[in-house]
């Protein structure tokens, strides 16, 4: 532990007082004070957009405030930069990685410390403490071939090599499954026992109250509470994190029908270089049900998608099939998709289900052509109305149909894009990461749309990371890792344990090669 | 200190005013090099921005100068717009000029006016071949459009002066490298009387207006567009990125081809080694200052060709270097670049602290 | 055999140019900035080098004008893109634009004028040996400086921490902003070493393979610079190389024309730029090998916070 001029033992590790940050569109931290004991998990709650982010950033010193003051174990300090703030004590460990796919991870971890230590040193160093918290990583791996799971390993090896005294987590979980979620907590409870202090940073009420003893609850930017999760309910906790308790799901019993999309033995070689094989991938979705698949980024979702929605158009290996209402689509592009009504809602919003410098108006012309005249003509005026339309259905909050997409929020944005599908009655929906990175509010919203979507006939297929979400809103489950999916089993057949389980692979076979036959 | 903040949404105000300021401070650096070189700046300045609109002879001049830059910088914005970096339009002028030039010397004292529309449509599909070549390499290999049609470039102006130094060379020409004068059948109908300007003029401006309607009013105009803007959604979209690549390329290098052939046939007269003006180049700041925009460009080739004859005013009355037209449009496209930053940022004047 | 061994030699002379260049390019490249004002930033830096030795007497200060003209170039190139956020594509033409004008506008007074006479170098006793002499170690300093540099770069850029950081600035900003690095002055100081290494490449140009000033003798070098980094798939040795087979092709072309090889001259000056084409096209076939050694910002804007 580094040692610093007369610690008072009894004084916060970490004590913020009054900090707030501005930024031009939003006051992002409003007078918060926040504190963190020695040897404490500290929990930060709050929906996205909350502030959450900003105040780790300004702790970590990569923000600075315009007013407020910070303490360290009872000394005001200054933190200038990420640097100042290693050498004090305090590591992070980053939702999204800072990692350097085309290098090693010792020279990651590298990059990552100040001390002048010598590249083997520090390899040396990585598989001490490895093994030393049960974390197994090599360190002359290239980056890229670790999977999201082990790269975080990284993340958290970076941390603790930095001898921290307070170890920042944001949001650490969304990227595990359940058991390595477990695993981490251990890693976790291992250090708060050594006397270091966390910051741990999520919106999981249950896996607050499973490892903090303190939390702060964030809303708008302002700190509205401070407890003892342990002594809260989820419905308290959430009260404290959006002001009321979320609005309760309208969940129908529903009679499927046919199927509408059909898949068989898809086996696709990946496309990108550090991509995922898609391996004899068999599923089906009826007309009125909800199918969700499970699983922790990196394991062939995204490759999935791509298949299903046309943007990866390549015919799938011999013996693989891909039909709609048992038309057969391999080959087809997005367009002659939708022609035949499939329609997709992507998990990237800016940049790919949305052009982030066009108008909403323009964004419509991407997936929909009711506004369109003889030979393409763009009627400019009766899109505008159809784009005004949308608005006002799904309460997109935006500046108009001329709104850049660009200047929306994740929620808004989200809105007007899941919108924009459903308005266009299709036949099938697949929705990839529904309500990642969205309000409290907006993700309810969305999710209650896609239950009423089903409600009306429309088969709909949903991927998610969320575990939570798939069990609100899905009859039906399936699992997919490394690129194989597992068969379908009924949501009050599932439980957390065994859809972890199934999420290293561990699915049975024999059900599998029957479900097979049987397809 | 002074801090850049980004603006929630893109400033319309300076959306139309940074071409405007980057004129200004352009103009602000010449009149300090017109200074250094001891020369008069007001009288250099009338040089530039009064001159050439002083009769209808000048106009006529500027007129014919702005025709090529306007053509190959409607194009080269088309492609700009879809996030294809043709530098090359100065080899697909040259190979239009000499495909044109190759069925003007196919004429005889006594050929049709049907010549002119034939050597036109050699200009353009030889300059559609030769942007194709790039289009091939970018699509089937993978190779950087920007490196391949540059590398072109010096390849066209080789097989250029090959040409008129060997199988083309005029054999009464005492030996110059150049060809035969084109017969004056072959020369594309002037407008007016007393001008040198063509119809070339009329199809700069039909192509602007074609371009408008293609950009902001067509489905396969928007798909183009979101092809450069964001190619994961225009892949989700469906739209063909393979398609919008050759569009791009195809249409520019046509038009740089259809420029190529109005110069030839129009103001030269013949295939010469100096047919290379840098019409190619100069029509990318044309495209920038114009801010991609069929309007706005048309005046950025006004005022572009008005630098290049202020220029040559400027060197046969004051003695000031011909070179000095390419600092001006090299100043021009600096300033322009530096002045849009403030589209998207505003100035802030920021208290020491904060970050 | 004479001839071939003059052939290496003037190979490796007229490698050096195209090395120099290449290699500053690979610098700002690995930090994730593409420049394409070389063309330009040669331009500037032959005529401040010549300019500078017709008026100092001084190669060395020509060599040093020349760097300092294409550091300068760079800076202000460096500024607008790594602080402006402007299009790193747009503003590097911009800058090869400006560099023609300007070059040529302050050359005129330099065409004319001719250099003190060019002093020859020769190893001592390597210099002397009959046929490897004349062709390896005869050349002026500059080119075996170039070499050193190469290797020097494979050093710094693999065994050395600076080496790293600059990588990984050029993998991913957002890591390396996120970990404290300061990721605009280190970009900004990679493309000024590489506008430095472009200088001198100009300045070497006109002060001694041909010490003269033409308006344009840059001749397209520097754009060929920028596909040989590629080419090289962005290691400083591979540069080296292909540097040299494209003097080679160059000093091939002059062959055959004073052989009397019945190739019309014009095609034969169309060689280099045909042979980068070629060159091209083979390195981009495979998209998975650019995608795995080519910096994965290149080109692309970054925005801290």
């Amino acid at each position: 532990m580094s040692a610093s001029a007369a610690t008072d033992p009894a004084a916060p590790r970490l004590a913020l007082r009054g900090i707030t940050k501005r930024y031009p569109a939003v006051l992002a931290n409003d007078r918060i004070d926040l504190q963190v004991l020695p040897g404490q998990a500290h929990a930060v709650l709050g929906e996205n957009g909350a502030g959450k982010s900003t105040l780790m950033k300004i702790v970590y010193g990569a923000v600075k405030p315009d007013e407020g003051q910070i303490r360290f174990n009872g000394q005001p300090v200054q933190i200038r930069n990420p640097q100042q703030a290693r050498a004090l004590g305090i590591s992070m460990v980053f939702q999204h990685f800072s990692l350097f796919d085309t290098l090693t991870v010792a020279e990651n971890v590298w990059l990552g410390l100040d001390k002048s230590l010598s590249l083997p040193e520090v390899a040396q160093r990585i598989r001490s403490k490895a093994s030393e918290y049960g974390l197994e990583i090599e360190p002359e791996r290239p980056v890229h071939t670790l999977s999201v799971g082990e790269m975080q390993r990284v993340e958290i090896i970076r941390a603790l090599l930095g001898e921290p005294q307070l170890l920042i987590l944001d949001e650490p979980t969304s990227v595990l499954t359940p058991q390595a979620v477990d695993k981490l907590f251990e890693v976790l409870r291992l250090l708060v026992s050594q006397g270091c202090s966390l910051l741990y940073i999520s919106h999981k009420l249950h896996e607050i109250r499973a490892l903090c003893t303190a939390c702060t609850v964030l809303r708008g930017g302002r700190v509205t509470g401070v407890c003892d999760p342990r002594e809260e309910s989820n419905a308290s906790l959430s009260r404290m994190m959006i002001g009321a308790e979320p609005p309760p799901l309208q969940v129908h019993q529903r009679q499927p029908t046919a199927p509408v999309l059909s898949v068989r033995g898809l086996s696709l070689p990946k496309a990108e270089p550090f991509g995922v094989d898609l391996d004899r991938v068999s599923l089906q979705v009826r007309g009125g049900e909800v199918v969700g698949i499970a699983g922790v980024s990196g394991n062939g979702q995204r490759e999935l998608m791509w298949a299903l929605s046309g943007e990866d158009a390549r015919a799938p290996e011999a013996g693989g099939q891909l039909l709609l209402h048992g038309q057969d689509i391999a080959g087809m592009g997005p367009g002659g998709r939708r022609r035949l009504g499939l329609h997709f809602v992507p998990e990237e919003r800016l940049g790919r289900g949305a052009v982030p410098s066009m108008s909403l108006a323009h964004n419509l012309l991407l997936t929909r052509s009711e506004s369109l005249g003889m030979a393409g003509w763009i009627r400019t005026g009766a899109l505008a109305e159809q784009a005004r339309g949308l608005i006002e259905r799904f309460r997109v909050k935006a500046g108009g149909p001329q709104a850049l997409a660009q200047s929306l929020s994740g929620g808004n944005l989200q809105k007007f894009i899941v919108g924009r599908e459903i308005e266009a009655r299709p036949k099938m929906l697949i929705v990839s990461q529904p309500t990642w990175g969205v309000d409290v509010g907006a993700a309810a919203q969305i999710r209650g749309e896609i239950l009423a979507l089903a409600d009306a006939g429309c088969a709909v297929l949903v991927v998610s990371e969320e575990l939570d979400e798939l069990f609100e809103i899905c009859d039906r489950l399936h699992v997919i890792a490394k690129g194989r999916l597992s068969p379908g089993i009924a949501r009050d057949q599932a439980s957390v344990e065994l859809i972890g389980e199934w999420m290293s692979g561990l699915w049975p076979e024999a059900a599998a090669e029957g479900h097979h036959a049987q397809a | 200190m002074l801090r850049l903040e980004p603006r929630p949404g893109a400033s319309r105000l300076w959306t139309y005013a940074s071409p405007l300021l980057a004129i200004a401070l352009t103009v602000g650096l010449g009149v300090l090099i017109f200074l250094a070189l001891d020369k008069d700046p007001v009288r250099a300045l009338q040089m530039f921005f009064w001159e050439p609109l002083k009769s209808k002879y000048a106009i006529g001049e500027l007129m014919v100068k702005a025709t090529p830059l306007l053509l190959i910088a409607l194009g080269l914005s088309l492609c700009f717009r879809s996030n294809v970096w043709n530098i090359g339009a100065e080899g697909q002028f040259v190979i239009g000029a000499v495909c044109a030039g190759g069925v003007a010397l196919l004429a005889a004292k006594d050929t049709g006016g049907w010549i002119v529309p034939a050597l036109l449509l050699a200009g353009v599909l030889g300059g559609m071949a030769w942007a194709g070549l790039t289009a091939l390499l970018r699509d089937r290999f993978n190779a950087n459009e920007i490196l391949v049609s540059l590398m072109l470039v010096y390849v066209a102006i080789m097989v250029l002066t090959y040409m008129v130094h060997g199988p083309w060379k005029d054999p009464a020409g005492f030996n110059f490298p150049q060809s035969k004068t084109f017969e004056s059948v072959t020369k594309i109908p002037r407008l007016m009387s007393g001008s040198r300007a063509n119809i070339g003029v009329m199809l700069a401006l039909a192509g602007a207006v074609v371009l408008w309607i293609y950009l902001f009013r067509t489905r396969a105009g928007f798909a183009q567009q979101v092809g450069g803007l964001a190619p994961a959604a225009a892949r989700y979209a469906g739209f063909s990125s393979r398609r919008a690549l050759w569009v791009a390329l195809l249409v520019s290098g046509g038009t740089a081809g259809l420029a190529g052939a109005l110069e030839v046939a129009g103001p030269i007269g013949q295939l010469t080694p100096y047919v290379p003006a840098g019409y190619g180049f100069a029509a990318i700041i044309v495209a920038f200052v114009g801010r991609l925009h069929p309007g706005g460009m048309v005046l950025s080739a006004i005022l572009m060709s008005m630098f290049y004859i202020g220029g040559e005013l400027a060197q046969s009355r004051m003695g000031l270097p011909r070179s000095i037209t390419g600092v001006f449009q090299g100043l021009l496209l600096f300033c322009l670049l530096a002045c849009d930053t403030l589209v998207a940022y505003r100035l802030r004047w920021m208290p020491k602290g904060g970050r | 055999m004479d001839t071939y061994a003059l052939l290496l030699a003037a190979t490796l002379n007229a490698g050096t140019v195209l090395a120099l260049a290449a290699l500053g390019l690979l610098i700002n490249e690995k930090a994730g900035v593409v420049n394409l004002g070389a063309e330009g930033m040669m331009l500037c830096a032959a005529i401040a080098g010549f300019a500078a030795v017709v008026h100092t007497g001084s190669d060395l200060a020509g060599f040093a004008a020349g760097m300092a003209a294409g550091a300068a170039l760079a800076a202000v190139f460096g500024v607008l893109v790594i602080w402006l956020g402007t299009n790193q594509y747009a503003t590097g033409l911009a800058l090869s634009l400006f560099g023609v004008g300007f070059s040529a506008f302050v050359g005129i007074a330099y065409t004319q004028e001719k250099l003190p006479e060019r002093l020859s170098f020769s190893w001592p006793i390597l210099g002397d040996m009959a046929w490897l002499g004349p062709a390896l170690f005869r050349q002026h300093p500059v080119v075996y400086l170039t070499i050193a540099m190469a290797l020097a770069l494979v050093w710094l850029l693999y065994r050395t921490r600076t080496g790293l950081v600059l990588r990984a600035v050029g993998e991913s900003p957002h890591s390396a902003h996120a970990l404290g690095y300061p990721v605009r002055g280190i970009r900004l100081l990679a493309v000024m070493a590489g506008g430095a290494l472009c200088g001198l490449a100009g300045a070497y140009l006109s002060v001694i393979y041909t010490p003269l000033w033409v308006e344009g003798m840059v001749a397209g070098r520097g754009w060929i610079a920028l596909a040989l980094t590629t080419f090289a798939t962005w290691r400083p040795a591979r540069v080296l190389l292909g540097a040299y087979l494209f003097g080679g092709l160059t000093m091939l072309q002059f062959h055959l024309q004073s052989a009397g090889v019945q190739i019309a001259s014009e095609w034969l000056t169309a060689l280099p730029y045909v042979a980068t084409i070629v060159v091209l096209v083979l390195i981009s076939r495979n998209p998975t090998w650019i995608r795995v050694n080519m910096p994965a910002s290149l080109g692309k804007p970054f925005h801290p916070g």
